[in-house]
């Protein structure tokens, strides 16, 4: 199919002699938000590092934009305009949130960063309010806010999200996920994020697939997985915010 | 305010008995510890008899030093500090910084210009050698020193032990090239930090994949490696002999400071014979140097080289997610670095005359970070104050001579340097754990400027 941007195929990564990916397919079509939720260890957030080359796949391929981008170091699929906001937001601390934001830029040397800073200052104006701080001593949903921030501002034609709703109070997630969602549809941007708010992200997911120790055990839309009586078993129930 | 007065009534009398009582408690218990330790004293008499001194006087002044030191610290120095505390948590901080403090650098600048001529009128031309060379100048070679390894250590976040080896690298391509091929130090200057930043690049390759601990202990070992060349290389370097006779720098080749040279300076100039012109022309060439590392130093932070440089130091992995190559992003830091230590090297050997290895041991790389880590990383205000506080000291510590009236003859201060050193930087690291310039000053500035301390703040991962 010619508008998949990203195409995971029988991908297999190991930590030392740990099997952590087992054979993994997953499709990601331009346009689309595409959510992978599982429980601790699945090996949703390793998912999210092979594709970013770091660690790389041992066997299988992963293609972006029709070119193999298994084999490429971190910062050259960077540069192919896959952005991430990684677990844990590892934003800059000592630095402030408008160098976080000029660091986001980098791959352009920022010839679009004034234009594209109004454009995150618009999606998260509480960001503009904290602009010379550090990003250290930011809240943890600011620290999100700027997280994804800084990934925007690359440009991207993909964006990787993990866990962003990881640590935060329910009204900052809904926040940000209806900013994610507001992205995607204004400007088309395509979206692929692991979650472990099963029931935030499926409920804004055009796709999501099911991760179970390091395999893909179910796809499917996101109202459809919502509906699944296994999936809401074992991700949803009691567990909804 | 109404802290305060309602400590001070609260205290009045009592606290004068109260402290009383605490130095007399003090004064007791060091009674008890001391009598046997102080107060008697075992030697051997002529017929090799164990006989028994008593001390009374000492033990006397050991409990009257600690009563009378507990009374004064109860009695005056905790209210004080309370006080202190009271006032400052009362008045927020200011919002407008004082004249002196916002223009530092530009009055430490004129004064450091003016220097040679205010040491000159005190101290008369030959009296203001000491004060310019062994003072000015010893100092400057360090501010310039750790000023290029605040861009490795301080913005790119590399521990590099082992930054003597571009000293070394510098003095030594001045020091042979000048002698075997007769080249101007003028020449020499951009090729010995050509040449250091060559080897930074060296060292670079090698411990790219490197991070903390690890890369300490490489970069230890580097700086050890270049200089056991430097002792064992006997054709180059003359190993352990050193290499002597190194030229004079000229002012640019129009005069020159060889006494039999028909351009000499002080001829020129009908001025006496003097070494010290000598002196305070090197003083203004440090100077001139050191002014150059700061310059580049702060244009390079608000080029996206020097961003990317501190974002490496905050997180290496956030880096790369964002297309950035860390490899030539290290490789730089350690050269640009390296090339300012070369430089440094190549005044270095000019100032002295006379290089050897063990100008370039581990404990000037120590010194060096020491430096670096005292004055707040990244901060080039601190650092200088910081070059000042432990050169400038140790210097001072020669000239403390009244100690001896103190401790006796046989003491010499200076050898208590490292002691002091260590003291110092014990305090300072309890005191300010980020060093005399904590907080990061940001490179783009916006219209309000908050500055928020960087104890605020995480640490990125080592």
């Amino acid at each position: 199919m010619s508008d998949t941007l990203l195409s995971v195929q029988s991908v297999e990564t190991y930590y030392g002699n740990i099997r952590a990916l087992a054979g993994v397919n997953i499709d990601v079509k331009k346009g689309e938000i595409v959510s992978l939720i599982g429980a601790n260890g699945a090996g949703k957030s390793t998912l999210m590092m092979t594709i970013c080359g770091s660690p790389q796949a041992r066997a299988g391929t992963v293609t972006f934009d029709g070119e193999d981008i298994t084999r490429l170091p971190t910062h050259l699929i960077a540069r192919r305009r896959i952005a991430q906001s990684p677990e844990g937001r590892r934003i800059f601390p000592r630095m402030t949130v408008y160098e976080n934001l000029q660091m986001g830029a980098s791959l352009d040397n920022l010839k679009y960063f004034n234009e594209d800073v109004e454009k995150i200052y618009t999606l998260f104006p509480r960001l503009k309010e904290r602009q010379a701080q550090r990003g250290g001593t930011l809240s943890g949903g600011e620290q999100q806010m700027l997280s994804i921030g800084r990934a925007l501002m690359a440009r991207p034609k993909l964006l990787l999200l993990d866990e962003p709703s990881l640590g935060l109070a329910p009204l900052i997630v809904t926040q940000i996920f209806d900013a994610i969602k507001a992205l995607n549809q204004e400007q088309g941007l395509t979206v692929f994020l692991v979650e472990q708010n099963a029931f935030a992200a499926l409920k804004r997911s055009n796709r999501a697939y099911v991760m179970v120790n390091g395999q893909v055990t179910m796809s499917g839309s996101g109202k459809e997985l919502l509906a699944n009586p296994e999936v809401r078993a074992a991700y949803l129930e009691g567990g909804r915010h | 305010m109404a802290n305060m007065s309602n400590m001070s009534e609260r205290a009045g009398g009592s606290l004068t008995a109260w402290a009383l009582r605490e130095g007399f408690y003090a004064g007791a218990v060091s009674l008890g510890l001391f009598v046997l330790f102080v107060g008697l004293e075992t030697t051997q008499n002529i017929r090799n008899e164990l006989v028994l001194n008593r001390r009374l006087g000492l033990l006397g002044i050991f409990v009257i030093v600690a009563a009378v030191g507990r009374f004064l610290t109860v009695a005056y120095l905790r209210p004080w500090a309370a006080a202190r505390k009271a006032a400052a948590a009362a008045k927020p901080a200011e919002g407008e910084e004082g004249f002196s403090k916002r223009n530092f650098s530009k009055i430490a600048i004129v004064f450091l210009l003016l220097y040679p001529l205010i040491a000159i009128s005190i101290f008369g031309v030959q009296g203001s050698l000491k004060w310019v060379d062994n003072l000015g100048i010893q100092i400057l070679i360090y501010v310039m020193l750790a000023w290029g390894l605040n861009i490795v250590v301080g913005l790119a976040g590399l521990l590099d032990l082992g930054y003597v080896a571009f000293y070394a690298v510098g003095a030594y391509s001045y020091a042979l090239l000048s002698q075997h091929f007769g080249l101007s130090f003028w020449v020499l200057l951009p090729l010995a930090g050509i040449l250091a930043a060559f080897w930074g690049m060296i060292l670079g390759f090698p411990v790219l994949r490197l991070k903390g601990d690890y890369l300490a202990i490489v970069t230890l070992a580097f700086g050890e490696i270049i200089r056991l060349v430097l002792i064992n290389w006997t054709e180059v370097t003359k190993g352990t002999f050193g290499v002597s006779g190194i030229p004079k720098v000229s002012v640019f080749g129009i005069w020159s400071f060889d006494v039999s040279a028909a351009n000499n300076f002080a001829k020129a100039f009908g001025l006496p014979m003097s070494s010290a012109y000598y002196k305070i022309f090197l003083f203004y060439l440090i100077l001139a140097l050191a002014l150059l590392t700061a310059y580049v130093t702060i244009r390079l932070r608000r080029m996206p080289i020097g961003r990317t440089w501190e974002a490496m130091r905050e997180d290496e992995i956030a880096c790369r997610s964002l297309g950035i190559n860390t490899v030539t992003t290290k490789l730089t830091a350690f050269s640009i670095g390296a090339m300012f230590g070369g430089f440094a090297g190549s005044f270095f050997a000019v100032r002295q005359g006379f290089v050897s290895p063990e100008s370039f041991v581990f404990l000037e790389s120590a010194i060096i970070l020491a430096i670096v880590v005292l004055g707040g990383m990244g901060s080039l205000v601190g650092i200088a104050v910081a070059a000042v506080v432990m050169i400038g000291g140790t210097e001072l510590l020669r000239e403390m001579q009244f100690l001896k009236r103190v401790f006796g003859p046989d003491f010499t201060p200076e050898l208590y340097r490292m002691l002091i050193f260590g003291l110092a930087m014990v305090v300072v690291m309890v005191w300010k754990p980020r060093g005399f310039v904590g907080s990061r000053e940001p490179t783009a500035f916006l219209r309000e400027r908050k500055v928020v301390s960087g104890s605020f703040t995480k640490e990125g991962h080592g």
